[in-house]
């Protein structure tokens, strides 16, 4: 295990969003801060900073993680997605985040990259979920504006859509 | 194509703004980049809810690594000055605590740092010397002669009362066979946007003032404010939005003295100055809806028609009336009768201060606090008439019709058919199939009740009603103020291209999209050919004191405002075409991407040819016809009168209806609430785009249901704070928040350009109240506090604990203790 100064910034390198990405972080600077501010990746948005409200969720190695309760220096080695690796390589939106735009499942957009995370891990594992099952799983994640609905059709619509892909 | 198939608004659109949001692309105000040498700052705040500040020691924090400069009190005595107050009373407020903390998280100092971790850290360095002293923070103990005076020089807390009246309600008290009363204490909520306040300030070199880039909402009204409080003339305050904000709800109004004291932190450090809210800071000391007291008593007749209301209510806004206080408790007052038709109301409104976080918007603004009241006093009168409550409310409807109809107290509903909507809501909500339900449940022993809430929706709010809280001395004394200016710009490009730029500050309501559906029907266009900025800039854009997102003032005025200046735009644009056409100018159609004759589509032209003559070929232009090239409207509604000598004051432009009831049951064992349906009709006039709608609709109704079960900002009543962190104030999640049926009915507004109302806050006031009426219908009782948390149903549920057996004296133990 690395032994971490304190004062000191680490280099960390990772792979986000299938990319080998690098840069500096002291041993306390969050994984949240550390994609929005030194990697420039802002799409992943902080809401609490205390674990409640899921809107900075990324995959670790595939888990949804707060990155608001991780450190950077834990991330270094892995394997981060954040929702900014969601959509194809021309910018096409993916299935889940069609299906967000067709329901109307987003108004502010705030809290969404943290839900699109959490399913899009979710629909890998749990490819024909019903709502109940999608309701006990999103109710980590505070949305404010949407009433949750259009986000729950959302995500059953996305799950049938990649079922025909699959 | 005819007019008809180019219309779009009206329809569903997919949002234009989803797409950057869905891939992580969005620009919020912390994603926006920043000046080379900003600095972060980190704010110490009072950890007592009322102390003096005897001094503070910032040495040792100052002399940290990475620590550039400190703020204290003496900076903001020094650039800036006490906030304007809405009511005349000796007590300031400035943008930092300077010599007295009257609220727990009341900023203290400011830490500026090369990055937000070492300022945090050198907070705890900072040593302020406190005396503390005693606080209140229960309205009705505020009040009382011994009780801590928080601004000496008012003397008490109470810092303004009136008394209204309209019509005759003591000749109406005086005949009325009942008279029914209810009180009730509304407790303190606040919307919660996920995205917490930013603010980017920087103090310009020279004269040139400062500049700020901010998530602010508005009502721009407040800009004025700053620029006083900052010494400079507003041009000197500039002040610029993030094309995306993440929610507010009204609570990012609340960010307005952080300008300020982050434009003095960039000025002290000849820096650019960052400042980022976290969450705690935000449940602590951003903002709150008022609690309030009210006693509300009706004059009854036998047959269950109110015949006078008399009002006492007693607002708490916290340690300072922060602008735009008084605002929450005049917000409603031209519509205190509500959906009805009562003729005579008395009005007492005091409002004092404690030892609590100043208050300020909140979706549905004022109208939780009045609607719950009112509402549950009309079910109270059912139960005390042995009548059913929707019976109630059906026998007091302003009649159809009566429109527009004139309150007592002066709000004109423009339009509206409320027996309509209510008889459409029964059916289509299936009322009788809800009643056979709570039928078969009593018989089986289980507490099932309906609930009933009728309530005028009002958007567009008039300047000056605010000026309500003064005397009509004051007034004159003042000069009048009313109206809302909203404005909205539709420009050209040189390629025929068509942008609108608004001052309406949107936090993900989508105004973008209906701008573009309606600047597309102007003009014969595709929605996704306009091009619609919605981010602010104080120094380039059109605003005024009604800019901003508030109200609900959106469809109604904004979206109004952009319709007339695309009119313009194109009558400007058809006198062009007729002289190219050769046809009168009346006789000019747009549809389609072409402008052509309306007799002979076949003699036509391409928009964008006709469109970029101003740019490339002024000179063409046929004698006396003006380019066309960028036209701004201005547009107040012409009914936003000034509150006259009799204190009568039309609050709000258009006036929406909802209508609510639902079925809930009560499990015995636990006190847990669960909704079996809810049903919830809207008439907000004229619908823009049905998708954003039902959207808003949904995302009130969700919050109202936070604000009914689960949301409360707790005080001890030493004044500590008990609501710090998202696992002690609880929002629904997905699992709590059901699906509401939606229903609608359109009766289009003959005050607003496009005929629509507001429909944002209607269900933050009627679903609080429906769900408690259901919660009274079910228990049979008639006291109920929101929000209403599994144990406090079950307290009601069961009778208070007997007192512990009282134990025989022993030896020893003093008779007198």
């Amino acid at each position: 295990m690395p032994r971490l100064s304190r004062d000191m910034r680490h280099p960390i390198r990772l792979v986000v969003n299938g990319r080998e990405m690098a840069g500096d972080a002291a041993p306390r600077l969050l994984l949240s801060d550390f994609l929005r501010h030194v990697l420039g990746l802002t799409g992943t948005h902080v809401g609490c900073e205390h674990g409640v409200c899921g809107a900075c969720t990324v995959l670790i190695d595939g888990v949804p993680t707060r990155s608001c309760l991780v450190f950077a220096v834990q991330a270094a080695g892995r394997k981060v997605d954040t929702v900014e690796g969601l959509a194809g390589p021309d910018g096409e939106l993916s299935p889940l985040q069609l299906a967000f735009q067709r329901n109307h499942a987003l108004q502010c957009g705030y809290c969404t990259p943290g839900i699109l995370m959490s399913l899009s891990a979710y629909l890998r594992t749990h490819p024909e979920p019903d709502e109940g099952a999608l309701r006990d799983m999103l109710s980590g994640h505070l949305c404010r504006c949407t009433g949750y609905t259009p986000i729950i059709r959302a995500a059953l619509e996305a799950a049938r859509e990649l079922r025909k892909e699959s | 194509m005819s007019d008809r198939e180019s219309r779009r608004i009206g329809l569903p659109l997919e949002r234009f703004e989803d797409r950057a949001l869905l891939l992580g692309r969005g620009r919020f105000a912390d994603d926006m980049p920043v000046p080379a040498g900003t600095l972060h700052a980190a704010i110490l705040r009072s950890p007592h809810p009322h102390a003096e500040i005897r001094g503070i020691d910032a040495a040792a924090a100052r002399a940290l690594p990475g620590v550039f400069a400190i703020v204290t009190g003496e900076d903001v005595r020094r650039w800036t000055r006490p906030f304007t107050v809405g009511v005349k009373q000796k007590m300031e407020h400035w943008c930092l605590a300077v010599d007295r903390a009257r609220y727990v998280g009341e900023p203290v100092a400011v830490v500026l740092a090369e990055d937000r971790y070492r300022a945090e850290d050198a907070l705890d360095a900072v040593a302020v010397d406190y005396a503390p002293l005693d606080a209140v923070v229960d309205p009705q103990l505020a009040l009382a002669a011994e009780a801590p005076v928080l601004h000496a020089g008012v003397g008490g807390n109470l810092v303004s009362e009136r008394r209204f009246r309209y019509g005759d309600p003591e000749a109406a008290f005086r005949a009325a066979p009942r008279r029914i009363a209810i009180t009730i204490d509304y407790p303190r909520n606040s919307c919660t946007p996920i995205e917490g306040l930013v603010v980017l300030a920087e103090h310009l070199p020279g004269a040139e003032g400062y500049e700020v880039l901010a998530n602010f909402q508005g009502p721009f009204a407040l800009h004025p404010v700053m620029a006083l409080a900052l010494k400079v003339p507003g041009t000197r305050l500039r002040l610029k939005t993030p094309p995306d904000s993440g929610g507010s709800f009204g609570i990012k109004q609340s960010l307005f003295p952080y300008v300020v004291l982050m434009c003095v932190a960039a000025r002290k450090a000849g820096r650019p100055v960052k400042w980022v809210e976290d969450r705690l800071e935000h449940l602590v000391a951003a903002s709150s809806a008022t609690n309030r007291v009210t006693t509300l008593t009706a004059a009854v007749s036998a047959e269950g028609e109110v015949t006078a209301l008399a009002w006492d209510q007693l607002e708490d806004c916290g340690a300072y009336l922060r602008a735009p206080e008084p605002a929450t408790l005049y917000r409603m007052h031209g519509n205190m009768s509500g959906a009805y038709k009562v003729r005579n109301l008395a009005i007492t409104n005091r409002i004092v201060l404690t030892n609590k976080t100043p208050t300020g918007l909140n979706r549905g603004f004022g109208g939780p606090q009045v609607y719950f009241a009112l509402e549950r006093l009309m079910q109270c009168i059912a139960v005390e008439l042995d009548l059913d409550p929707l019976e109630i409310i059906r026998r007091n409807l302003v009649p159809a019709d009566a429109f527009p109809y004139r309150c007592p107290a002066g709000a004109l509903l423009d339009s509206g058919n409320y027996q309509e909507a209510v008889a459409r809501a029964v059916a289509e909500g299936g009322l009788d199939e809800l009643r056979r339900r709570r039928d078969a449940a009593r018989r089986e022993g289980r507490l099932y009740g309906i609930g009933f809430a009728a309530v005028v929706e009002p958007s567009v709010s008039n300047m000056g009603y605010i000026t309500t809280a003064l005397t009509p001395e004051e007034r004159h004394k003042a000069g009048p103020k009313n109206g809302a200016q909203a404005s909205a710009t539709v420009a050209l490009d040189p390629l025929g291209g068509v942008s609108v730029a608004v001052a309406s500050t949107p936090q993900g309501q989508g105004h973008a999209t209906v701008l573009a559906q309606v600047a597309a029907d102007a003009l014969g266009l595709e929605a996704a050919e306009i091009r619609v900025t919605v981010e602010l800039d104080t120094a380039k854009d059109a605003w005024s004191i009604a800019s901003g997102n508030y109200s609900s003032r959106f469809a109604a005025a904004v979206a109004g405002s952009a319709h007339l200046a695309a009119l313009r735009l194109r009558e400007k644009l058809a006198r062009l075409a007729a002289a190219q056409l050769n046809v009168p100018a009346g006789e000019i159609r747009f549809a389609g991407g072409r402008i052509f004759a309306a007799g002979n589509p076949e003699n036509s032209l391409a928009f964008a040819r006709i469109a970029g003559t101003g740019h490339w070929s002024p000179g063409t232009l046929p004698e006396g016809a003006e380019a066309a090239l960028r036209e701004t409207v201005f547009w107040t509604p012409p009914t936003l009168d000034p509150p006259n000598d009799a204190d009568e004051v039309n609050s709000s432009a258009a006036h929406g209806f909802v209508f609510d009831f639902c079925g809930v049951e009560i499990e015995r064992d636990t006190g847990r609430l669960r909704i079996d349906k809810y049903v919830t009709m809207h008439d907000a006039g004229r619908v823009l785009n049905p998708a954003l709608l039902e959207g808003q609709v949904r995302g009130g109704f969700a919050q109202a249901l936070g604000a009914a079960l689960f949301e409360e900002f707790v005080y001890a009543e030493d004044g500590s704070f008990l609501s710090g962190t998202f696992a002690d104030y609880l929002l629904p999640t997905t699992a709590e928040v059901p699906e509401p049926q939606i229903l609608h009915i359109a009766t289009p507004s003959p005050v607003t350009p496009l005929g629509a109302k507001g429909v944002g806050e209607g269900n933050s006031m009627s679903t609080p109240v429906c769900l408690a009426n259901a919660v009274a219908d079910a228990l049979g009782v008639a006291d109920i506090r929101l929000p209403m948390m599994p144990a406090r149903l079950k307290a009601l549920l069961e009778p208070a604990e007997p007192p512990p057996p009282a134990r025989p004296a022993s030896p020893g133990q003093s008779a007198a203790r």
